[in-house]
């Protein structure tokens, strides 16, 4: 498996695949003979050579927060900046405690946290040694919902803000297709396939495309607002995407989900319509999924996305590889 | 009340139980901590062999001891082989004989306390680049503390509390090997019932000082939370 030192790799598949065992032997937590690793120009494991735990320079953020209960917050993130080489320390305490806004938490104990604000200490704690890799074992999977959704936001700005790759362990669709840029799909301990997130998601010859959630993303930038309309106009190399309005600045960067079974096909561009998101797209493959519905894969401007027709629909259309036709996207999602 | 080799036998009690106190957290430790995480199979065997002075008679023990130590048995022989004498009916040799008896009390509470520390806040500080020692002194140490209090505490106090291990090799030496247990005997054995009481009056309300603290602290540090 090789995945690219930059973003965020998310490791994905379902519990026992390996994902965490993998992210573990990455760490040194584990240790498998005849193992190969290497990290950008670092040799950690070949041969007889293993780099142990402490001498490689990450992160690990584990499912639970596991903070040292001893101490109290501010001593836990200084943990391991005591540990470090003046000359290694990239990240400060200061921005490791203002990105995930725990600078009110300092002095307390971890039995006195939420769990919520546990995790954020323990990736604050992780941030703060400015390692080359981070890595993250379902570091939301312990929380309840509203737990996530606190913290989700603080790790995509993670990824904007300081330039540190990130691997990302998770059995979650949603986690993945807010976060990853790249995923890695596991199974029965072997890597599946792996490759840039939107082109894994709409491959044919995957699970991920076949489920009834089946979706793509779309990497987008704010082009403009309607006020009159109250909406938010998004460029992307499929073309413009019309979305209810949303705060957002002109030119930020935004990421789109498009679901398969929001996606209807045309042959002739559709006039007198309600739908708003009409894009010439070329027809890539397609496969039949389940005895009455057909999965499409589509190229628009160069873009994968997915619709999910009926077996019958395709017949009529007379659906096959290379045609041209209109997807028409009922409904977007904006992710960030 | 207490006479001047009351006050001898004490100070000879205090003195045994502290130095066999600090000798078994200073081996009690790394065994505990090798014991909590090792993976070999014939662990229990070596359990069994720590656990023995639970269960045995402490003048089997005794005997047992002062065969080995004195000047016919293995480490005494080698002693006089080396020009000293023997460890039978001296104070080192009581000190061999306590650590033995109080092993156990010593080092179950601290194997509990490492295997409720688990591996995980360690790997978590291997990836904060500590090193194996400097994980064991700033992690599992600080976080089995409850364990060493417990430790100390049953290990001092079953050290006072020993009778039989002493009378088979320390022998009754006023100033050397001369206990509390074995002075309260003597009282007995002379009449002397008020000394006798005065000195086991005193044991039991240190001894029942002693656990309260063990039990109280305890069911304090029991709320922490993983």
């Amino acid at each position: 498996m090789s995945v690219p030192a930059r973003g965020v790799t998310a490791l994905f598949g379902p519990s026992g695949c390996g994902k965490t065992t993998l992210l573990r032997a990455i760490a040194g937590l584990e240790r498998y003979r005849g193992g190969f690793l290497k990290v950008g120009d670092m040799n950690w494991q070949e041969g007889d050579c293993f780099v142990p735990p402490h001498r490689r320079p990450l992160g690990y953020v584990f499912q639970e927060a596991s903070l040292f209960e001893h101490l109290s917050v501010r001593r836990n993130l200084e943990y391991g900046i005591k540990r470090l080489p003046r000359a290694g320390r990239k990240v400060s305490l200061q921005q490791a405690i203002e990105l995930l806004g725990i600078e009110h938490l300092l002095e307390r104990k971890p039995a006195h946290l939420s769990g919520g604000e546990r995790q954020r200490v323990a990736i604050a704690r992780a941030l703060a040694v400015s390692p080359r890799l981070l890595l993250m074992d379902e570091p939301l999977a312990a929380l309840d919902l509203n737990r996530k959704q606190e913290i989700l936001p603080y790790i995509e700005s993670l990824h904007k803000d300081l330039d540190i790759p990130v691997i990302y362990v998770s059995h979650s669709p949603d986690e993945v297709a807010h976060l990853a840029d790249h995923l890695v799909l596991l199974e029965a301990g072997r890597v599946r396939a792996s490759g840039a997130i939107s082109n894994m998601l709409t491959r044919l010859d995957l699970p991920l495309a076949h489920g009834s959630d089946a979706e793509a993303l779309v990497e987008a930038t704010v082009a403009g607002h309607d006020e009159a309309y109250h909406l938010t106009y998004l460029d992307s190399a499929g073309g413009r995407f019309t979305v209810m309005r949303k705060a957002l600045p002109v030119g930020s960067a935004v990421r789109l989900r498009v679901a398969a079974r929001d996606v209807s096909l045309t042959l002739e561009p559709q006039s007198g319509t309600s739908i708003l998101n009409i894009f010439p797209a070329t027809i890539d493959e397609l496969i039949p999924e389940g005895e009455a519905q057909v999965t499409v894969r589509l190229m628009v401007g160069g873009m994968p996305m997915l619709a999910r027709v009926t077996r019958k629909s395709a017949s009529l259309l007379d659906l096959k590889a290379g045609k041209p036709v209109y997807a028409q996207a009922k409904s977007v999602a904006l992710l960030s | 009340m207490l006479s001047g080799s009351d006050l001898t036998a004490l100070a000879v009690t205090l003195k045994l139980a502290l130095l066999s106190t600090l000798i078994l957290l200073l081996l009690g430790t790394p065994l505990a901590w090798w014991m909590a995480r090792t993976r070999w199979r014939f662990k229990f065997l070596l359990e069994a062999v720590i656990a023995l002075p639970l269960v045995l008679p402490p003048t089997v023990l005794g005997f047992y001891l002062l065969v080995a130590l004195g000047p016919h048995g293995p480490v005494g022989g080698l002693m006089e082989w080396l020009g000293a004498r023997s460890l039978a009916f001296t104070f080192t040799g009581l000190v061999i004989g306590s650590v033995f008896y109080s092993m156990p009390f010593v080092v179950q509470p601290l194997q509990d306390a490492f295997s409720a520390v688990g591996r995980r806040p360690l790997e978590v500080a291997a990836t904060l680049r500590a090193s194996p020692l400097d994980r064991f002194f700033t992690v599992a140490i600080p976080l089995a503390r409850p364990g060493f209090f417990t430790a100390a505490v049953l290990g001092f106090a079953h050290t006072v509390g020993e009778f039989g291990v002493v009378l088979m090799i320390g022998g009754n030496i006023p100033g050397e090997t001369q206990v509390l247990s074995i002075a309260i005997y003597d009282h007995v054995e002379g009449l002397e019932y008020v000394q006798a009481h005065w000195l086991s009056g005193g044991l039991l309300l240190m001894s029942f000082l002693m656990l309260i603290a063990v039990y109280a602290l305890n069911r304090r540090f029991s709320v922490v939370r993983p």
